[in-house]
Order: structure tokens, then sequence, then C-alpha cells
């Protein structure tokens, strides 16, 4: 409790420079979020111990921004018809208790084995989570890419055709965004592992958004947009939980806000000019190379708890700065991807608005 | 036709402003009030309804006015339902 209170009065001091520096992280982690549901999250906390704030700071400012910023999503990509509110809630809450249960793994971890064996658990977590869910998300791409079925509408996996046809009686629940009725015993694990992975890599949309389109089959723009939903809810009870220790930095999470309601709102907007194909390219792409960004760190962590010999300084912080480097390197190609579908998808629309045009004015004269 | 779109752009334009307009005030008393903020959200206990509500308050201001900005300038969800 006293480190508690040491971290919460240790804010940092702002300038301009920090200031700037964390409303474009925030817009790019926006704009990834606003286009697959989450994925946006992860380089914040990084990003702002960087700026030398406090671990459990970092960790409940880039929380409390991230429900406001799930909010103003999901209510965005409501309008466009893509979110399943009723499947959000109810994971919500499943995860919400993951969530919990994850933030406690985390403290015995840490008070067993010190930072260093609680940094290589998340770092763990990260490679096996991002290397099982992101070669799944993978493989699906290249199959689509080889097939040239790119274009075509999602088909529901053979697995979650069975989850489909359990029939577990007091427990069935219909899903607008499934077309079905599934049992609510499938989405309670998921959601839960969904919150574990997010008090764990601040990222539970990467198990969220995949279980919702693999295991329960619904399609990648409706699991992208509800998985804002689940953000949305287990962000405002994570931010409570640290808000009770004061933790949260407001001025942190504000400007990081400010920043990524820019980027939710037109990745939000990107998900209307392409195919859901795209949402599983953004999203594999993001996942694998952060998996390599993790990866670089287990040797870092393995020196500390002296499992493997100590590394020498100097390569440890190569180590750790390559890592940090190839994180932001992650979310700026998601970035850079999204924003050249929008950008091709507005020149589009515009050149089929001016055909159009052109075509009515020739019907009218022709009159 | 013309009128119709005049009419729907200058209220974007028209909530833009008031949004963008409370939003700079936020900010600026956010900043502006930095030490007293921190040291009141930093006791936890009932006042960690402060960060959130401040959160929401935010949100629906900020969130807003960045709705309508990129209306604005051109950028909008594609016109056809998916």
């Amino acid at each position: 409790m006293h480190d508690l209170a040491a971290q919460a009065s240790n804010f940092i001091d702002l300038t301009t420079t920090t200031a700037v520096y964390l409303f474009i992280v925030g817009f790019i982690g926006g704009l990834v979020s606003g286009f697959i549901g989450s994925g946006g999250a992860f380089v914040l906390t990084p990003a702002m111990m960087s700026l030398g704030v406090p671990g459990l700071v970092a960790v409940a400012s880039n929380m409390c921004h991230k429900f406001p910023k799930a909010l103003i999503g999901a209510i965005k990509r409501y309008r466009y018809g893509q979110v399943d509110i009723k499947l959000g809630l109810i994971m919500g809450v499943s995860s919400e208790a993951g969530v919990l249960y994850g933030a406690s793994l985390q403290e015995k971890i840490k008070h067993s084995f010190g930072d260093a064996g609680s940094n290589l658990y998340v770092s763990v977590a990260f490679v096996l989570a991002l290397g099982v869910v992101g070669s799944i998300i993978l493989k699906d791409v290249l199959k689509s890419l080889k097939n040239q079925t790119t274009n075509e509408e999602e088909k529901v996996t053979a697995l979650a055709r069975w989850v489909q046809s359990v029939h577990i009686p007091g427990t069935m629940v219909y899903f607008k965004s499934l077309n079905a009725r599934i049992s609510v015993l499938f989405t309670l694990p998921l959601g839960f592992a969904t919150g574990i992975l997010a008090a764990t890599i601040a990222v539970g949309g990467f198990i969220g958004v995949p279980s919702m389109m693999y295991v329960m089959g619904a399609p990648g723009l409706m699991a992208s947009a509800t998985e804002l939903v689940i953000a949305f809810v287990m962000g405002v009870g994570g931010s409570f939980k640290y808000a009770l220790h004061g933790l949260v930095d407001i001025r942190l999470s504000m400007l990081i806000l400010g920043g990524s309601l820019f980027g939710i709102q037109l990745g939000a907007i990107g998900t209307t000019y392409v195919k859901p194909f795209m949402i599983k390219v953004v999203m594999a792409t993001i996942m694998m190379i952060v998996l390599f960004s993790r990866l670089l760190m287990i040797p870092v962590y393995l020196s500390q708890l002296k499992v493997i010999s100590p590394l020498s300084e100097g390569l440890a912080k190569g180590l750790k700065s390559s890592s940090f480097a190839i994180m932001i390197l992650a979310l700026l190609i998601g970035a850079f991807i999204i924003l050249k579908a929008i950008i091709k998808g507005l020149i589009t629309e515009h050149q089929l608005n001016i055909k159009l045009a052109v075509k009515h004015q020739h019907a009218s004269g022709g009159q | 036709m013309a009128e119709g779109i005049g009419k729907f752009k200058k209220k974007h334009y028209v909530k833009a402003a008031v949004l963008g307009v409370l939003s700079l005030v936020l900010y600026t008393v956010l900043f502006t009030k930095q030490h007293i903020l921190n040291e009141t959200f930093a006791k936890g206990g009932y006042y960690a309804l402060l960060p959130i509500a401040t959160a929401f308050l935010f949100s629906f201001v900020h969130g807003g006015f960045t709705g309508h900005f990129w209306d604005i300038i051109g950028i909008s969800a594609k016109k056809e339902k998916r």
C-alpha cells in the first residue's frame, strides 16, 4: 500500500513535447483500435514508462483512457450496424472477472519472483497468445489470398458451427452477430480469457476478437466492433480499481484520449470502406510483429532471473530499445495499412459519385 | 437539394464549434489546475469517482467534436449500408 501511495504521488511534470508525443501515440493507437476493436493500447504503457511514469501509474492511466475511447468507438460503430451489444455486455462481464483474476495473478508473481519474474510472465503471455492466435489469423489470411477469396463473404468455421449446434438447456442466448443461439457456457470462458490477457498485456482483444470470429462464428467487422463494448466494460471496472488507490494521472489519460478520440473515429469510418478481410490482415500483421518484439525481451528477463548467464549491459539495453522500437513499428504499420485502405476507399467512392452524377446529367439531358 | 446539403453542413459546423470550444475549455482547466486536480484525484477512496466522471465528460465533449471534425473535412462513412 505504501508502494502504491509512493507511485501515486510521483506524477511526472509535463512538457509541451511530452504532451504532443502522447497525443500522437494516442491518435495512432485510437486509429488501430477503431479499426480492429483493440490493439492500440499495448504500446501506451511502455510509451509512458519511457517518459519516467511509474509502471502502475502508466497502466492505470492507460486504462482510464481506454474505456471512454472504446465507448465513443462503440457508439460510432453501432450507428453502422456493426455492434452486438448483448454479446459485448455478456462477454464484458466475464472479462471483468478475468481482469481481476489476471491482476491478482500478476501481483502474486511479482511478489514471488520480483519485477523480472513479472516482466518475464508478461512477455511469455505475449509470445504464447500472439503466437497461437496470430498464427491462426495469419493462416486464414494466407488461405484467403491463395484461394483468391478475399472479396467473398466470411465462412463460419467448423468449430463455430459445432459451438452453435450444442444445446445446453437454460444457457442458450440468441446473438444477432451470429444469427444463432449459443450457450453462454462458451462465451464465459472466452470472456474470462480476454480479461486475463487484458490485465496481462493490456490488449484483451487479441483473444476476444478471434474467439468471436473463429469459435462463435461472428463476422470480422461485427467481432471487432463488439470488442469495443467489451473493452468499455473491462475498462470502467479496471480504471475504478486503480483510481481507488489514486493511481490514475488524469492529465496523461486525457492527453492520450485527446489524440485517440480523433483516431478511433477515423478507424471506425475506415471499417465502412474495407472488406472484412482487412480486419484480419491488420490484426495478424500487428500480432506477428509484436510477438517478435516481445521475443527479444525474453533473454533479458531470463538473465535477470539468473536462469541464463548474465547479458552485457550494452546487449540488454540494445534488446530493450529494439523491442520498444519494433512495438512502435507494429503500430505504425497497422496505422499505415488502415490509412491506405481509407484513402483508397474514399477515392473509389469519389470516382463513383462523379460517374453517377455524369450518368444522372446525361439521363436528365436526354429527357 | 443543395440547400439541404448546406443546412446539413451548417449544423455540423455549429455543433463542431460549440463542442470544440467546450473541449478547449476542459483541456485548459485540466492543465491550469493540474496540481489541484492531481492532488485531489490521487486521494483514492470515494475520490476514485472523479477520474471516471472526468473521462466520461471528456469523451462526450471531445468525442462529439472529433466526430464532427472528420465530417467537416469530408471524411465520413461510406453511404451505402453494409
